[in-house]
């Protein structure tokens, strides 16, 4: 142990450290640059007229509000569909299946659902839902392509709790004479309430970044709706109204400060999935 | 067991067909503006326009004008580009079809009118740190075919030029290519895919050159004038300023339009909207 | 009586949760089905070796061309630029939070990676256009920066978060008993770092790699603002096009069945090759971390 370390073993050393400091100080300084250049350029321009009114022609004026309504449209839309998918689908998987290779199957395709990249499901959903069913460019198109893209996600975080279940506690239930229907109801289900919920997060995280899928099949239009309506009707949520300002209209004070709140939704998507793996982790402690 | 998944999936897909029928119902009534009085015998309904996404500002201006006049109308604008919005009213998927090129012979032999609504020019832009302020139709032809390739053999710095274009299908190209004789012959280095970046990209490059709708043209970059013409819209409306196309509405010939759409054509069309058209950017025609 | 209702209504039950987990398979079959069925007119039509080994795309013009090798090649070049930037830094910082990093800063970076991941790639693009592109074209004093390095250095950014979480995860599997054994024989930190961890790690790290890769050839939003998207033969200072931004760049033109829309379909259809390949790719390196 006291011996010195021989010149080559100290250079490798210094040199994998070096390295490493180097890797890590890029990495940190570029997130560092991405937020402060984003909310430097953004968070000036943002005002409540922005944030509260629709935009208009005539009065020269831009407001983000419609975009932040579909923006909710179609995260619900979304959630209400992929929900019950997925936990199903989760369900199926550790309750169910006894075949291994229905099983291996099931995960080999949801592994190559969530590596299709968003144009495709953007040029699918858009030839498949808005022109094969009529749909037309409405948000409702939008929210079904986004189904497909996030299954795989609520799928498994739903998967994963329902691993943590204790195989104990369906032994007990069933030795108590419970179908296993009931089991999963009254057992199986509270259990994994936490992958249901870490599921829906990340869904909603990916929605709001979600551009290349949305901007063929949901469109792009600012107009305020109701939400039955809204659904019926082309809108552009707020990364793609990002996108179109920036693009379509050279708008970069207003795609800024959209960038940045999608910035801020961003950190607090992250912290929400945090809390709750922190909290029922706790739980399962206890 | 695919079958059957498959059989899901249809049923499943069929489900929020319905879904998106019902809204797309929905959207057909008339939105119910706060103060506006329920009166029998008034216009209602939606105007349906789709193409030319260069028309995007004189068509919004129009349909928020026109929809503030009448309670219970609307106005819905699906910027698809000029040639699809032709095949859209053909094929009388929209009430009036918008185009920023006069129709071909074969569209008018198809059974379409076109009805010009205003003129709008297309800005030759550079960046402001460019010493060039005119250029002929000739000259922009060999530079964008090739021929000229330094800003010095125009009365410019010693620079390289840049071209900037539009992506193929996009009427502002189409526009450009056929009035400067350069079709299939322009050699871009870079393709974008709207207004707003061309003059973006134009904007941060002193080296560059590009055309957009002058009625989109910011202070960020310079416009040229084309054989001794500075683009206006008087130039534009007397035609002494080349570079320039109809925006067009395009109908189904000899058929009755809805009593609303006839509504809008008769108001985009008659000079009582002139003031509207021009706050637009672009030139009216009537 | 009762007993036999009730095994009836558990198998409706179980038909049931069968069903909605065979629904990925369909809809991946769904999707393959559906891109195969109307990419392949393009290219019988175009003919393969035209259309996979063409030079030229020239969708519009009066003699139109359709050739995607460039479109192939600047995925490929621009995914291995990508990689070849993005991989050792997401590999280094990887390891250092793993093994070296205390527990406030490994807790502060990962959030900061985090936040990274959930930027959506527009504003990459958008941060891209507005910095990078003026500044490739100051630094290396060309007429205009839009390029496929510009393209290649906002992948490699955009790849860094899953390689940096999914090498971490890997590293962070490997049992703490490997180390100790090599501590204990003398080893450096270091060296038992990268001489026992890193390759006890080696199938979770190959498989974040894989992942990159998945990421950035599939990636539209963001390159499309920054690689001019001329359809040029790959080169490194050359405005180009991807085969992700030749579907989005021309797609809202795909739906009138020309050839141009045909040959838009094939181009996905393409796209969609490379994918599963990388998919099969990820997948064995994912079951060989497993079980490793």
């Amino acid at each position: 142990m006291d011996k010195p370390l021989s010149k080559r073993r100290r250079a490798y050393i210094a040199l994998m450290r070096a390295l490493m400091t180097l890797s890590f100080l890029i990495t940190a300084a570029l997130a560092v640059f991405m937020v402060a250049y984003v909310l430097a350029k953004g968070l000036p321009s943002i005002t409540w007229e922005l944030l509260s009114t629709k935009p208009s022609y005539l009065e020269d004026r831009i407001g983000i509000l419609p975009d932040i309504l579909n923006t909710i449209y179609i995260v619900i839309a979304t959630l209400a569909v992929v929900l019950p998918l997925g936990v199903g689908a989760a369900i199926y998987l550790t309750e169910y299946a006894r075949n291994k290779r229905v099983v291996a199957m099931i995960e080999y395709a949801a592994e190559t659902l969530s590596g299709i990249p968003s144009i495709i499901y953007g040029f699918v959903g858009m030839l498949f839902f808005c022109t094969y069913f009529g749909l037309g460019t409405s948000i409702m198109a939008g929210a079904l392509t986004l189904v497909i893209m996030n299954l795989p996600t609520v799928m498994r975080t739903t998967q994963e709790s329902l691993k943590t279940v204790p195989q104990s506690y369906r032994e007990g239930a069933f030795g108590l004479g419970a179908g296993r229907w009931r089991v999963i109801r009254t057992v199986v289900l509270p259990g994994c309430v936490d992958g249901i919920i870490t599921g829906c997060i990340l869904s909603v995280g990916r929605i709001l970044g979600e551009s290349a899928a949305l901007l063929y099949t949901a469109g792009f239009a600012h107009v305020l709706h109701g939400f039955f309506e809204g659904l019926g009707s082309a809108g552009a949520t707020l990364t793609v109204a990002m996108y179109v300002y920036a693009k379509e209209d050279g708008e970069f004070q207003v795609a800024f400060a959209i960038a940045s709140i999608l910035m801020l939704l961003t950190v607090l998507v992250n912290l929400s999935a945090t809390l709750v793996a922190k909290y029922y982790k706790k739980r399962r402690n206890i | 067991m695919k079958k059957t998944a498959a059989f899901l999936c249809a049923l499943l897909m069929a489900v929020s067909l319905l879904g998106g029928c019902s809204g797309n119902g929905e959207e057909q009534t008339p939105p119910a503006d706060e103060g506006g009085e329920q009166q029998v015998e008034q216009l209602s309904g939606t105007v349906s326009t789709d193409g030319s996404t260069s028309m995007k500002t004189v068509i919004g201006a129009l349909g928020e004008a026109f929809e503030n006049a009448n309670d219970g109308v609307s106005l819905s604008y699906n910027p698809t580009g000029s040639g699809s919005g032709i095949t859209a009213v053909a094929e009388g998927r929209c009430d009036i079809g918008l185009s920023s090129r006069s129709l071909k012979q074969e569209e008018i032999d198809q059974g379409l009118t076109e009805t010009v609504l205003a003129y709008d020019g297309i800005a030759i832009i550079v960046n402001p740190e460019n010493t060039v302020t005119d250029l002929s139709l000739e000259t922009i032809a060999k530079i964008y075919t090739g021929e000229i390739t330094n800003w010095s053999e125009v009365g410019g710095p010693d620079s390289e030029i840049v071209l900037i274009g539009r992506e193929a299908g996009s009427g502002t190209r189409d526009g450009f290519e056929s009035i400067t004789g350069t079709e299939d012959a322009c050699l871009y280095r870079q393709e974008l895919t709207s207004t707003g970046d061309v003059i973006a990209a134009v904007a941060s490059n002193p080296n560059a050159i590009g055309y957009a709708s002058l009625a989109s043209v910011d202070e960020t970059v310079v416009v040229l004038s084309v054989e001794g013409v500075v683009p206006s819209e008087e130039t534009v409306k007397d035609g002494s300023y080349a570079v320039q196309r109809p925006f067009v509405l395009v109908t189904r010939t000899g058929e009755q339009l809805s009593a609303v759409a006839e509504a809008f054509f008769n108001y985009a069309t008659s000079g009582e909207a002139n003031d509207i058209i021009s706050a637009a950017g672009v030139v009216p025609a009537n | 009586m009762k007993q036999k209702s009730k095994q009836i209504f558990e198998k409706v039950i179980h038909g049931f949760f069968l069903i909605l987990g065979l629904i990925t398979v369909g809809l991946v079959l769904l999707i393959t089905v559906y891109l195969v069925v109307s990419g392949i007119p393009g290219i019988v039509n175009i003919g393969f070796f035209d259309f996979i080994f063409g030079k030229q795309w020239a969708s519009t013009a009066a003699e139109p061309s359709f050739g995607i090798l460039p479109f192939i090649l600047t995925s490929i070049y621009g995914t291995a630029g990508a990689l070849v930037v993005g991989v050792p830094v997401g590999f280094f910082t990887a390891v250092y939070l793993a093994k070296f990093a205390k527990s406030r800063t490994k807790e502060l970076v990962g959030a900061a990676v985090s936040l990274l991941a959930g930027i959506p790639s527009v504003v990459y693009g958008l941060v891209g256009m507005m910095v990078l592109v003026p500044g490739i074209r100051k630094v290396f004093g060309l007429p205009d920066g839009a390029s496929l390095l510009a393209a290649m250095i906002v992948l490699a950014v955009m790849i860094l978060p899953s390689i940096i979480k999914v090498s971490l995860t890997a590293l962070e599997a490997v049992p703490r008993e490997y180390e100790d054994a090599s501590l204990a024989l003398g080893a450096t930190p270091v060296e038992t770092c990268f001489r026992v961890s890193v390759p006890a790690a080696k199938s979770g790290i190959a498989a974040a790699v894989v992942l990159g890769v998945g990421r950035a050839i599939g990636e539209a939003m963001a390159v499309i603002m920054v690689s001019g998207n001329a359809p040029n033969m790959p080169s490194l200072f050359q405005s180009v096009r991807f085969l992700t931004t030749a579907v989005s760049s021309e797609m809202s033109y795909a739906t009138t069945g020309s050839l141009q829309s045909q040959a838009l379909f094939s181009i996905a259809l393409v796209l969609f090759f490379f994918i599963l390949l990388i998919n099969a790719a990820l997948n064995y390196f994912l079951k060989r971390s497993r079980e490793g």
